[in-house]
């Protein structure tokens, strides 16, 4: 027994029953795709492209606006039809390439880069870089500047994050077990360039499957290694992944470097396999189109800029009005008003619920029942800083660890008065961190 | 297709637990304790229950509408509070004195103090204490099968010796909901299972206590003397029901701990070295006023932050 976790955490439905047994089907855009110059962390890309410019699948459209930044690719052949701000799942309007398609799926050549055993660090960092990778769990963060920490050689560890503790999401479930290769690959490809480091392949236990597939394949590699973890929310999350996966530590103000460690999540390492062996840049991601307003609950190899409203489609629409949508896991996702938004390079699933849960309980005074407290990963009283929050008081917020707070939403699922603490948390830690930024 | 669906901040679900069906599985949980006083004490026990919840929840009522609140009886906490009061009532208390207890409890205590989750003492126990002090003589005479005796405890405390299975089923003189240890053990049990309340105050509170008595009781190890001890003098009923309230109990979980070795102490030095025999409700009282103090020392230390030298930028 004794599988790897951490302290708190939640065992929500998972819900993960609707999609996970269904292969992941191809889906071909049918109306214009949508490509928003800012779909990760860091710089907005800059277009290098015209309007009426007619456009080749897998060619650069936009390129990286500094260090922390990525290009973008086409993921279709076309023409493209404008470049204005269009919604994003956010609700915002954001500044975004879009491309008629032609239907043609007309490609660049790929470039053909040596065998990666043969590839320098430098080489491998460029053309991750150059594909235009970011993290694909959510974040966005540019991969190559995960990938280039200041001294490579204290990295002991490179997770990968195959924990998808998020309920009903079951992309990284479909693909470890449709292309298990794929993502020990490129697990080797990222050790190469962190010579003392050691790969661990960090699944949740409720995935013996691809914990059996992924053992067997890595059974003759001595750098990798298969680590089974407990069955729990956010067992994902950074932090909590890295605890239990190597027992180190690090707070808010760390990165995962400063612990010697780089985490990545599956479909992130997948698309490193794709740029390096194939040469192919990021274009594709799965989708994980769910939930029980849906007719056909399945995951999706979607290209990026595909509206959501197709993959609803392609799911066989809706079978009951859903009363809630949301881009991502129930957990950390956002609701989205408009189904009519491009999937992005972070867009992991698009979920339709019948029942807005937020909504059918009214908040209530705080029992001080202590429930948010056991739940809360960070270790902090998420019932105080709620408090602090909404009184505005920000001295006390920050004193009392308030930045810890990893915004994973355990303590707003299980308080039993319907408090928003989540909410109320980060609106607070957003002000804090705007103002430091200052 | 732009219909709008609702939005909200994440996460966007919610577990089934709510405040009112926690209080609702307090009551029922009561309920075998409840069924075994009214049984044994016959119909003032019931009488008692009765006037003690229908006050509690109508004396809620009227304060929240005279007030223009919200109106929150249907949380059942009222409801609680008034069936917790009853149970720790003697049988032979009158209507009035119920009455008068619910009203204490619910306006006293705990509205003026802003309502439900705002009050610092357990509503229930600050009314009975208040009773006692007011009206001593009639809440301190217990019956049992009609004939005025002395609590099992009483007797202990005078060196008479007691009948623990007797003690342990309930067939003793004490208040209408103390006296069967099973039937609060059963009740208690649910709880556990269901996760509306866990061991940790509970078992230190009981733990604590024995280890106070074994070395200050001057019986050392004596098992029949300590399970008389711990069927007696409401401290199941204490200890799980009462000293387990969430509002009045810390929020943190090494605080649950220290604020339950603190009651076992407390009744430990109130039944060996006080005027009475019972100890429990005053000693859960007092440990309500040092909760702010006890949560202030037991804050979790947030994840990651564990040791002093951060590593890391700044
Ligand atoms: S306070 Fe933050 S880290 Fe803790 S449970 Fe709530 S959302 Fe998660
Ligand atoms: S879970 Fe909710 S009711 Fe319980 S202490 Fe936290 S905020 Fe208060």
């Amino acid at each position: 027994m004794g599988l790897s976790t951490f302290k708190g955490g939640i065992h929500p439905n998972d819900g993960k029953n609707l999609s996970k047994d269904k292969p992941i089907k191809e889906v071909l855009p049918k109306g214009d795709l949508v490509y928003p110059l800012s779909q990760h962390i860091g710089a907005p890309a800059k277009p290098i492209v015209e309007k009426g410019q007619r456009v080749l699948e897998g060619e650069k459209i936009a390129e990286a606006g500094g260090f922390v930044s990525a290009p973008i690719y086409a993921s279709v052949s076309g023409t493209v039809k404008a470049i204005e701000p269009r919604r994003v799942t956010v609700g915002d309007n954001v500044m975004s390439i879009v491309i008629e398609n032609d239907g043609q799926y007309e490609t660049v050549e790929y470039p053909k880069h040596k065998p990666y055993t043969e590839l320098t660090k430098d080489e491998i960092r460029e053309i991750i870089k150059e594909a235009g990778i970011v993290g694909m769990g959510g974040a966005g963060f540019p991969t190559h500047v995960k990938l280039s920490p200041k001294e490579p050689e204290k990295i002991d560890y490179v997770v990968a994050n195959c924990a998808e503790c998020e309920p009903y999401l079951t992309s990284d479930y479909r693909r470890m077990l449709e292309e298990p290769e794929k993502l020990v690959e490129g697990m080797k490809i990222v050790l190469r360039l962190f010579d003392n480091a050691k790969g661990i392949l960090a699944v949740e236990d409720n995935k013996r499957d691809c914990i059996e597939i992924l053992e067997k394949l890595t059974e003759k590699e001595e750098r990798i290694t298969v680590k089974a973890l407990k069955t729990k929310y956010p067992q994902g999350a950074e932090r909590q992944l890295i605890y239990a996966s190597t027992g180190r530590k690090i707070n808010s103000k760390m990165l995962p470097a400063d612990a010697g460690c780089v985490v990545n999540n599956v479909d992130t390492i997948v698309a490193i396999y794709h740029a390096v062996v194939e040469g192919k840049p990021l274009m594709h991601r799965i989708v994980t189109v769910t939930g029980d307003a849906v007719e056909d609950p399945r995951n999706f190899i979607v290209r990026v800029g595909t509206d959501y409203a197709e993959l609803i489609e392609e799911a066989g629409g809706f079978k009951k009005e859903p009363a809630k949508i949301i881009s991502g896991g129930p957990m950390m996702g956002f609701g989205i008003f408009d189904i009519h938004v491009p999937v992005t390079k972070t867009s992991s699933a698009l979920l339709c619920l019948t029942e807005d849960e937020v909504a059918k309980y009214e908040p209530t005074a705080c029992i001080n029942c202590g429930k948010c407290v056991e739940v809360c990963p960070g270790r902090v009283v998420p019932a105080r800083l709620a408090d602090y929050a909404e009184h505005s008081e920000e001295e006390k917020f920050v004193k009392n660890n308030g930045l810890e707070c990893c915004e994973c939403g355990c303590c707003s699922f299980v308080c039993p008065a319907k408090r928003p603490l989540t909410q109320s948390i980060k609106s607070m830690r957003k002000m804090v961190l705007a103002k430091r930024k200052k | 297709m732009s219909d709008l669906k609702h939005v909200s901040s994440s996460p966007h679900i919610r577990s089934k637990i709510t405040t009112s069906n926690i209080m609702l599985m307090v009551i029922i949980a009561l309920l075998p304790t409840t069924a075994v006083g009214i049984w044994n004490f016959g119909v003032n026990a019931l009488m008692n229950v009765v006037v003690c919840v229908g006050t509690a929840v109508a004396s809620e009522f009227i304060y929240q509408k005279l007030m223009h609140k919200k109106v929150t009886i249907n949380d059942w906490s009222a409801a609680l509070t008034g069936l917790l009061l009853a149970l720790n009532l003697p049988p032979k208390a009158t209507w009035w004195m119920s009455a008068l207890g619910s009203i204490f409890a619910i306006i006293i205590v705990k509205q003026i103090f802003g309502g439900l989750g705002q009050n610092f003492m357990n509503p229930a126990l600050a009314a009975r204490c208040f009773l006692l002090i007011s009206f001593t003589g009639r809440m301190t005479t217990f019956t049992y099968d009609g004939v005025s005796t002395a609590t099992p405890l009483a007797l202990l405390k005078n060196g008479e010796s007691v009948n623990v299975l007797d003690m342990v089923l309930g067939r003793t003189a004490g208040t209408i909901g103390e006296t069967s240890a099973v039937a609060l053990l059963f009740g208690a049990a649910v709880l556990l299972i269901m996760g509306i309340i866990d061991l940790k105050i509970p078992a230190s509170y009981i733990l604590s206590f024995v280890v106070f008595i074994t070395i200050f009781g001057g019986h050392g190890f004596d098992l029949s003397y300590i399970v008389a001890h711990l069927a007696g003098g409401g401290l199941m009923l204490g200890a799980f029901f009462m000293a387990t309230d969430y509002v009045t109990s810390p929020i943190t979980a090494k605080g649950q701990i220290v604020y339950g070795i603190l009651l076992g102490v407390l009744t430990g030095i109130f039944r060996l070295f006080g005027g009475s025999a019972e100890g429990v409700s005053y000693a859960i009282i007092f440990g309500n006023l040092l909760v702010p103090l006890i949560e202030r020392v037991t804050m979790p230390k947030a994840f990651g932050l564990e040791k002093k030298e951060v590593r890391g930028n700044e």
